[in-house]
Parts: structure tokens; C-alpha cells; sequence
């Protein structure tokens, strides 16, 4: 059984608007906004290996992998961040970033 | 293999940082100065190597070196170099001396200068990540500040969804046009784009702005330019900037150039935004860097509109703005770390007060730059804002022009009141001698833009080559 294109394209949409919801939506934690940048990622992914699939064309799985090393070196560094906060600040909430406004 | 090979700054910078690094983790001494300066002499010997180097085509079409990307690349080259030389002493005095810093820097500018000479969109890609990712860690590089790692964590959320959004666009253009490849895209998109491709531009465009910060994908720039250590602000204002609105040109008028009308007028609407929004929310600004993060989205407004334009005057005119700007950017910073009362770095505008009296070459200077930026004649301000008013007039973008109008003028009313907080209030003479470093930088940027008038042509021409170069 075949699955059409737009079917990845449907789905790799929704992880995207799941994602971006997930980074403005979220008022508790910024780990879950770490998780929702994978999900954008992801949701890029999904259309480079569905579109090479189509295309009959290795470019874009080639780029599937640059994405995956780039995703992981992304949240090395968010999580790296992340820790020196948590330690100045004590509290990874979404509500605590709050000390520059305007 | 020649010396002069195009890919020479790039193993300059990449191989020089990765040696840095390494000495700086096999030696038990403070490496940090002498990383400074090493980086400073790779970025000199990269930027000369660039300028020497003949156009070239690399790694199967992956990277395009041309007039335009020189152009770029010296600039991007000039503003990390200043940046570094005004951490040498910041950065100590503050105890964030880390020998990181400038091979953070260092590879930086290495994503950069991939990125001006991408000519695949994965080279982009790649470019720009490398940038950003090195660019986080510099922005929360003072790790006990609350401030400085809350500036990182707000740069690098939305960053991050930034390059998410770009590299969803990516994938959507590389579907419905069917390659990553700049020249094959110019040639395929010739007659038009279906829609999946236009949204995939749309994506493209909007995660480049959010890298220039024209509004409304500003949100982060206040807060970091406030929280991030004084530096690494400057380095923020100039070769990112300048990296980024390259990038933004050579995106738009390459592989997407076919393709103004679709473009147009989203760019004409980046342009008035930015320019309204930097002269109205910088009003009420009390915070001199954060004043200068307005400032700058402002900035790139005016700079869009010659990429509104969409004419090869027009990039000419975006060019000189950003190549003005980046001086003034450094110079403007380098008044900024000069002050500083018994020992702590200050940062309210009322903290300028009775500079005027004490240190009249600092306040001099500051003024010079503050005038030059409200583009008033006939500082190198003036030519700037002239030129991308000339090319949207020509381009018949009245409305645009307009707007830019009223902004600067509006503009002039916030730059004009540090000035005047300067020369007439009244403050406690307390200020610190400023190091030799920050009195360096200080005075090329301030000189450059103060004399700009007497020989605006190098700059002028070179600009010219550079955007026939890409408009070919």
C-alpha cells in the first residue's frame, strides 16, 4: 500500500503547528520548550524524507542527516543554558523569565 | 593550489580557533588575552586573505565566492574584531575573562562568512546554524549573571525557533521546486512559483528575519542586547547583523529573485514596521543598550528598504546602509563600555549625565555617533539613509519613504536626548579612565563616521561592484 505525499506533508504540518504551539502555549516549563524545537525539526525532517522519497532524489535525506546532527548539537546547548539559569535563578518556569520586560 | 585559494579565510578561522582551543585546555595559565589577540591577527589574516582571494565556485556549487560575499565578509571580519578588542579589558574586569570567548567568537564568524558564500541551501543551513550556536553560548557566557543566562535562554528559544521555522521553509522549497541548489532554483523558479514553494519562501523569509530582528521578529533583540555582557552586545550589533541582511540579500536576489512580486511586499511591510517601531518603542527607553537594540531594528528597517526596492540601486544603497552602520554600531558600543563610574559598568541613560564636563573627548564621540545615527548631514548617518531613500523613491515606493521620513525624524528625538543628558545635565564627576582598546576602537569608528563626507567613494564603488556582482 502506498501512502501519497500529502499524507507526510499533512502530518509533518500538524508537528509544526504542534511545536510552535507548544513554545508560545506553554506557560509551566522549558523543557517542554526544548521538546516543541525537536518537534519543529522534526516536522522539517519528515517533509525532507517524504519530498526525497517523492523526488526520486538522495538530497534531501542527505539533508535529513545535517538536520539530526545540528537538532542534537542544539540541545546540547539549550540543555547547557538551561542549567546555568536554573542555577542563578532556581526554577526553570516559563513565568520566572521575567527579570528584562519592556 | 594557490595561496590566494577562496577557501583560505574559512581554514584560517576553523583550523586557527580549533588550535586555540586547544592551547587553551592544555595550558593551566589564563589563556584568555592571548586568545584575544590571536583571534583578532586570524580574523585580520582571514580578512586579507578574502580580499585577495578571485571569485570561485566551491565543493560542487555548495559555496559561491564573489565581490558581494568579499564585501560582506569584510565587514562581518571588521565588527568581530572590534567586539574582541572591547572584551579585552571588559570582560576581565568583570570575571568573565574565558579563553572560550574568542573561539566562540572565532567560529562564529567561520558560520558567517559560510553562510554569506552559501549557494545551496544546505550550505546556508549549515552557515547559519554554526553561528547561532556559537552565538548562544556568548550571549550567557557571563554564567553567574541572572541577567547574562536569562539573555542566552531568551536568545536561544527563539533562535532556535528561528532556524526551525527557515529550515521547514527549506524542506518546502526543496519539495516543490526540487532542489537546494541557488542557481538551479533561479533558473526553475524563472517562470514562477506554485504555492507550496511561496509558502516555503515565506518560511525562508521569516527566520531570516528574525536574525536581522526586523520587527515584528524583534522580541528578543531588546532583551538580549540588555542582559548579555556590554561585548558581546556590540559583537550582537555588528557581524551578525551584517552577516545576516547579507544573507537576506543574496537569499532574495539569487535563487528567489524572480520571484519580487511575491516578495515585495512583505519586505516593504518588515521595512515600515521596523522603521516605526524602532523610533516609537526606543522612546521610552531608560537603558542606554537597550535603547540601542531599538535602535537597531530601526536600522535594519531603513536597510530592507533598499531590498524593497528590489533594483540593483537599491542593494547597492542597503549595502553602504549596513557597511555605515556597523561602524557607527561598534563606535556607539565602544561609548558604552567607556562608561564607567568608581569601578562598576553603568548602563542608565541618566548615568550619562555630566559626561560632557569631565570626559569631553567621550562625550565628543558619543555625540558624533548618536548625530550620525538620527542621520543627520553630514555625518556618514546622512549618506546612508540618502542612498536607500533615493533607490525606494526611484523604485516608486512612496508610501515607504514616507514613513522613513517621519521615523528618523522621530527617531532624532531619542538620539538627540542622550546628547543632551550629556552636555546639560548635571552629574557627579566620577567617570574611570577608559583603556587603551575601547579609546581605539572608539576613535577609528567615530573618526570613520565623522569623515565619512570627505571620501565617501571607496566605499561607495565597492558597494557598486558588489551588488552588480549579485544582481549579475
Amino acid at each position: 500500500m502506498l501512502v501519497p505525499l500529502s499524507h507526510y506533508l499533512v502530518v509533518a504540518g500538524l508537528l509544526l503547528v504542534i511545536g510552535i504551539f507548544g513554545i508560545f502555549m506553554n506557560r509551566k516549563n522549558i523543557i517542554v520548550i526544548l521538546m516543541s524545537i525537536e518537534l519543529i525539526l522534526l516536522a522539517a525532517n519528515l517533509n525532507f524524507v517524504a519530498f526525497s522519497g517523492a523526488l526520486h532524489d538522495m538530497v534531501g535525506q542527505v539533508f535529513t542527516m545535517f538536520v539530526l546532527t545540528v537538532a542534537a548539537a542544539e540541545s546540547a546547548i539549550g540543555l547547557a543554558i538551561l542549567v546555568i539559569y536554573f542555577r542563578n535563578r532556581g526554577s526553570i518556569e516559563v513565568e520566572d523569565v521575567t527579570l528584562m520586560k519592556g | 593550489m594557490t595561496f590566494a585559494t577562496p577557501l583560505l579565510p574559512a581554514l584560517l578561522l576553523g583550523i586557527g580557533g580549533m588550535v586555540l582551543l586547544l592551547a587553551g585546555v592544555l595550558t593551566k595559565r589564563d589563556r584568555f588575552t592571548f586568545c584575544s589577540l590571536a583571534a583578532v591577527a586570524l580574523l585580520i589574516l582571514a580578512a586579507i586573505a578574502s580580499a585577495v582571494a578571485p571569485d570561485a565556485v566551491l565543493f560542487n556549487g555548495l559555496l559561491k565566492t564573489s565581490l558581494f560575499t568579499r564585501f560582506a565578509d569584510t565587514l562581518v571580519y571588521l565588527g568581530a574584531a572590534m567586539a574582541l578588542i572591547l572584551s579585552l579589558d571588559y570582560n576581565r574586569r568583570e570575571n568573565i575573562a574565558r579563553f572560550e570567548y574568542p573561539i566562540l567568537v572565532l567560529f562564529a564568524v567561520l558560520g558567517m562568512i559560510v553562510m554569506i558564500s552559501a549557494n545551496d541551501l544546505m550550505s546556508l543551513y549549515i552557515g547559519f546554524e554554526l553561528q547561532s550556536l556559537a552565538l548562544y553560548i556568548t550571549a550567557a557566557i557571563a554564567r553567574d549573571s541572572l541577567r547574562s543566562t536569562e539573555a542566552g535562554l531568551k536568545y536561544f528559544v527563539l533562535g532556535a525557533l528561528a532556524s526551525g521555522l527557515l529550515i521547514y521553509g527549506i524542506s518546502l522549497v526543496y519539495g516543490f521546486a526540487g532542489t537546494t541548489n541557488f542557481t538551479s532554483l533561479a533558473s526553475i523558479l524563472t517562470g514562477g512559483a506554485g504555492y507550496g514553494t511561496v509558502i516555503g519562501i515565506v518560511f525562508v523569509l521569516v527566520g531570516l528575519a528574525f536574525k536581522i530582528s526586523a520587527a515584528p521578529f524583534h522580541m528578543w533583540t531588546p532583551d538580549v542586547y540588555e542582559g548579555a555582557p556590554t561585548p558581546v552586545t556590540a559583537l550582537f550589533g555588528t557581524a551578525p547583523k551584517a552577516a545576516a541582511m547579507a544573507l537576506f540579500l543574496s537569499v532574495m536576489l539569487g535563487p528567489f529573485g524572480h520571484l519580487v512580486a511575491q516578495w515585495q511586499s512583505i519586505i516593504e511591510i518588515l521595512s515600515a514596521i521596523s522603521m516605526a517601531l524602532g523610533a516609537l518603542a526606543a522612546i521610552g527607553q531608560t537603558n542606554i543598550k537597550r535603547l540601542m537594540a531599538y535602535s537597531s531594528i530601526g536600522h535594519m528597517g531603513y536597510a530592507l528598504m533598499g531590498l524593497a526596492a528590489g533594483t540593483e540601486a537599491g542593494l547597492q544603497a542597503t549595502l553602504v546602509y549596513i557597511a555605515v552602520y556597523v561602524v557607527m554600531s561598534f563606535a556607539a558600543f565602544a561609548c558604552i563600555i567607556a562608561m564607567r563610574r568608581q569601578g562598576q559598568a553603568v548602563e542608565k541613560i541618566s548615568d550619562l549625565a555630566g559626561l560632557a564636563s569631565q570626559r569631553p573627548g567621550l562625550a565628543l564621540a558619543f555625540a558624533i555617533i548618536m548625530w550620525a545615527m538620527a542621520g543627520i548631514p553630514p555625518l556618514s548617518g546622512f549618506f546612508g539613509k540618502f542612498y536607500v531613500f533615493a533607490a525606494a523613491l526611484n523604485a516608486g515606493l512612496m508610501p515607504l519613504v514616507i514613513i522613513g521620513v517621519i521615523s528618523s525624524i522621530i527617531g532624532a528625538f531619542y538620539y538627540l536626548r542622550v546628547i543632551k543628558v550629556m552636555y546639560f545635565d548635571n552629574g557627579t564627576p566620577d567617570f574611570d579612565a577608559t583603556p587603551a582598546g575601547v579609546r581605539f576602537v572608539m576613535s577609528v569608528g567615530t573618526i570613520a563616521t565623522a569623515l565619512f563626507v570627505l571620501l565617501p567613494g571607496p566605499l561607495v564603488v565597492a558597494a557598486d561592484a558588489a551588488a552588480r556582482a549579485l544582481m549579475g
